[in-house]
C-alpha cells in the first residue's frame, strides 16, 4: 500500500503508463545497457510513443501540461526499474526548461513540439573542466559580429551529448562582467564548429551518453540568444530550481526501487532456518529506509506542487531541500539494500549494486549536495533578513 | 484500410485459481486484462493503420463490463469500440460465440481486414476467429506471424510452422489469427487514454444483430459442459541419495521391481 498524496486521475494516468514502460520494456533490457554503454534509443522511443516526453511541457506546445509534479511522477517510476534509462528523458527536461522558462514564442514553437513529440532530444551546457560548482569559473566565449555569436570552448559532462538534438549552452559574452556576462543560447546538433567530445566511462547511469561538447569558431544567429545577453546565470538558477526535482524524482524512484528489492528479498532469503525477514535486526534496516523513501517523496512532492503552484516567485530552496534530502537518502536505502542482500547484492546478478552506482550521481550533478545546502542556508539567510527589515 | 479487432476480456490467469469445491476459476477480485494475444491483434491493427489509414474497430461479445477492454484498446490505439452484450448470449460456446461475433460484423459495411489474437488465454481453444470466418464466408489464414505486404485486392502473410513458415496470398476480405512474433505491442498512451476515456462505446444486443435465437447463448451451444474438475496435485517423485554407484543400482533394483526394466 502507498501513502495517498492525493493524486489527479490524470497523474495517477502518468504513473501508470511510466510503470508500464518500467516494467515491460525497460526491466528487460536495464541489464544491456548497463553492461554495453549504450544509448537507449529503443526505450526513448517507447517514451515518445506513450506521451511521457512532454508531460510537463504546456499543452500549445504539444506536451501533456502536468507540469513539474508530472515530471516527477513519471521519472521516479521509470527509476523504479532503471535511473539511466530514464536519464534520456530527464536530462532532456533540463536541457529544455531554459528555453521554456525564457524562450520567446518563436522560439518555444520552434522546439518545443519536437521535444514533447520526442521526435528530439536536449541537453544542458553549463559545466566546464574549470568550471563546475562555480560556474561563474566558465571560459567558453561567445562573441557578437554581426547577427551572429561566434561560440568557442569546450563543455564537459553533458549528459544527453552527442544524442540530443538540441542544447542550451552558456557561454560569456562579456568577460569583465563576471556573473552578469553570461548568455544563454540555443545551439542545434549538426551546425558547423559543434563537435562531440569524449565520452565519459563512468561508475553508474551508464545507460546515459555523458560527453564533451566542442565549440570552435561555431556560429549561432542572434535568434538563437535566449532571454538578454547576460541573463546567463539567471537562467541556469531559475532552470536548475525547476530541474532539481527531476533528479530528486530519479533519486526516489531508485531508492523506492531498492527498498522494494530488499524486502522481497529478506522475505524469501533463508538463513538460520528461517526468513532474514524475522531478525530484527533487518526488520529495523527495512523499517528505516522505507520511512526515509516516504519522507523524500512527501517533501519532493510538496515541492513539485509548491513550484506548480507558481505562487511563489522563487522555490530555489524547496528545489534544493528536494533534492538534497532524495539523492541522500537514495545513497544510503541503496547500500543498505546491498547490504541487506549481501554477497548477492555486491553480485551482478541482481540489480541492487546497479541501483547503488546509480544512486550516486545523484548526490553530484545540478550542485552537489554541498551546494543545495549552500542554496538553502542563503535562502534562509535572506528569508530571515527580509522579515526583519 | 478498414480493420476490425475481435478482443476478448479474460481473467489475468497469471494469478487465477481454481475453486476445488465447484470445479470453476474463482473470479471474486481477479483482475480482468484483454486476452494477451488480442493485444498483438490490436498493435497490427493500428500499425496497418499507421501506414495505409482507415480505421481500426474493435469488437467484443462480453457482460457489460468487458467496456474497459474496448476502452484499453482505444487507448492502445483503436479508432472505435463495440460492445456486444446481451444476458441472451450468456454460456456460448465457440460456436454460439463465432456465430454472434460474425453476426455483429455482419452490420459493419466496409472492412478489409479482421483481425483476431491466435487463441483466448481462458478458454485456450483457437476456434473462434477461424468459425467467424467460415461463417461470414471469407478466407483465414491461422497464426500468422508476419503480413509481408498488403494492396487493395489481396494479402501475403507468414504462417508460423513448427519448422519454418507458410507464405500465403489471399484475397480480400480476410480474418488473420497472429502470433506473438508478429510484433510489440506499444504501452497505452496517455493521449490514447484520454481518448479512451471520453469514447462512446457503441453497444448492440441480439436482436440489433438479427442473430437467430436458437444459435445463441447456451442454448445454441452445441457443446455443454458436463463436469470440470482440477487434477490431484502431482506429489514429489522418489529421491535416490548416495554415491553414484549406489544411487545407480537402488534405480536399477527400483525399476526392476517395478516391472520397467
Amino acid at each position: 500500500m502507498v501513502m495517498n498524496y492525493m493524486l489527479s486521475e490524470e497523474e495517477q494516468m502518468m504513473v501508470e503508463t511510466a510503470r508500464n514502460i518500467a516494467v515491460e520494456k525497460m526491466k528487460p533490457v536495464r541489464e544491456h545497457y548497463d553492461e554495453k554503454e549504450e544509448f537507449p534509443w529503443e526505450i526513448v522511443k517507447e517514451f515518445a510513443q506513450a506521451d511521457l516526453c512532454g508531460v510537463y511541457i504546456p499543452e500549445e506546445y504539444g506536451g501533456f501540461g502536468k507540469g513539474i509534479m508530472g515530471l516527477v511522477l513519471v521519472v521516479e517510476e521509470l527509476c523504479k526499474v532503471d535511473g539511466a534509462i530514464a536519464l534520456s528523458l530527464a536530462a532532456t527536461t533540463l536541457g529544455t526548461l531554459p528555453i521554456l522558462i525564457t524562450g520567446n514564442e518563436e522560439q518555444k514553437k520552434k522546439y518545443l513540439p519536437d521535444i514533447a513529440s520526442g521526435k528530439k532530444l536536449a541537453a544542458f551546457g553549463l559545466t566546464e573542466n574549470g568550471a563546475g560548482s562555480d560556474a561563474t569559473g566558465m571560459t567558453t566565449t561567445a562573441v557578437k559580429e554581426g547577427d551572429y555569436y561566434i561560440l568557442n570552448g569546450t563543455k564537459c559532462f553533458i549528459t544527453n551529448g552527442g544524442e540530443a538534438e538540441t542544447y542550451t549552452i552558456f557561454a560569456k559574452t562579456n568577460s569583465s562582467k563576471g556573473p552578469r556576462g553570461i548568455s544563454c543560447f540555443i545551439v542545434e546538433k549538426g551546425t558547423p564548429g559543434f563537435e562531440f567530445g569524449k565520452k565519459e566511462k563512468k561508475m553508474g547511469i551508464r545507460a546515459s551518453s555523458t560527453r564533451e561538447l566542442i565549440f570552435k569558431d561555431c556560429k549561432i544567429h542572434k535568434d538563437n540568444l535566449l532571454g538578454k545577453e547576460g541573463h546567463g546565470l539567471m537562467i541556469a538558477q531559475a532552470t536548475l530550481d525547476n530541474s532539481r526535482p527531476g533528479v530528486a524524482a530519479q533519486a526516489l524512484g531508485i531508492a523506492a526501487g531498492a527498498l522494494d528489492e530488499a524486502v522481497d528479498y529478506a522475505r524469501k532469503r533463508i538463513q538460520f532456518g528461517q526468513p532474514i525477514a524475522s531478525f530484527q535486526g533487518i526488520q529495523h534496516m527495512l523499517a528505516d529506509m522505507a520511512t526515509e523513501v516516504e519522507a523524500a517523496r512527501a517533501l519532493l512532492y510538496a515541492s513539485a506542487r509548491m513550484i506548480d503552484a507558481g505562487t511563489s516567485k522563487r522555490t530555489s530552496k524547496e528545489s534544493a531541500m528536494a533534492k538534497l534530502f532524495c539523492s541522500e537518502v537514495a545513497m544510503k536505502v541503496t547500500t543498505n539494500a546491498v547490504q541487506i542482500l549481501g554477497g548477492y547484492g555486491y553480485s551482478r546478478e541482481f540489480p541492487v549494486e546497479k541501483m547503488m552506482r546509480d544512486a550516486k550521481i545523484t548526490t553530484l550533478y545540478e550542485g552537489t549536495s554541498q551546494i543545495q545546502k549552500n542554496e538553502i542556508a542563503l535562502n534562509l539567510i535572506k528569508e530571515s533578513a527580509a522579515k526583519s527589515k | 484500410m478498414n480493420i476490425i479487432v475481435c478482443i476478448k476480456q479474460v481473467p489475468n490467469t497469471t494469478n487465477v485459481q481454481i475453486d476445488p469445491q465447484t470445479g470453476r476459476l474463482k473470479r471474486e477480485g481477479v483482475e480482468s486484462i484483454i486476452n494477451p494475444y488480442d493485444e498483438y491483434a490490436i498493435e497490427e491493427g493500428v500499425q496497418l493503420r499507421e501506414k495505409f489509414g482507415g480505421k481500426v474497430t474493435v469488437i467484443t461479445m462480453g457482460p457489460p463490463q468487458a467496456e474497459s477492454a474496448l476502452r484499453e484498446a482505444i487507448a492502445r490505439g483503436a479508432d472505435e469500440a463495440i460492445l456486444i452484450s446481451d444476458k441472451a448470449f450468456g454460456g456460448a460456446d465457440t460456436l454460439a460465440t463465432s456465430y454472434t461475433l460474425s453476426k455483429a460484423i455482419e452490420t459493419i459495411d466496409d472492412y478489409n481486414i479482421i483481425i483476431c489474437g491466435k487463441q483466448a488465454a481462458d478458454g485456450d481453444t483457437a476456434q473462434v476467429g477461424p468459425a467467424v470466418a467460415e461463417i461470414l464466408n471469407i478466407a483465414h489464414v491461422a497464426c500468422v506471424k508476419k503480413i509481408e505486404c498488403v494492396d487493395k485486392n489481396s494479402i501475403k502473410v507468414e504462417r508460423m510452422m513448427e519448422d519454418g513458415y507458410d507464405l500465403i496470398e489471399s484475397s480480400l476480405p480476410v480474418l488473420l489469427t497472429v502470433v506473438k512474433e508478429i510484433n510489440n505491442p506499444r504501452v497505452p498512451s496517455l493521449k490514447g487514454k484520454m481518448l479512451a476515456k471520453k469514447a462512446i462505446i457503441k453497444t448492440l444486443d441480439a436482436n440489433s444483430i438479427g442473430a437467430d435465437i436458437k444459435r445463441i447463448g447456451l442454448s445454441g451451444s452445441p457443446t455443454q459442459v458436463v463436469k470440470t474438475f482440477s487434477p490431484p496435485q502431482r506429489t514429489g517423485g522418489e529421491k535416490f541419495v548416495g554415491d553414484a554407484k549406489e544411487i545407480a543400482s537402488n534405480l536399477v533394483k527400483r525399476l526392476s521391481d517395478l516391472g520397467l526394466i
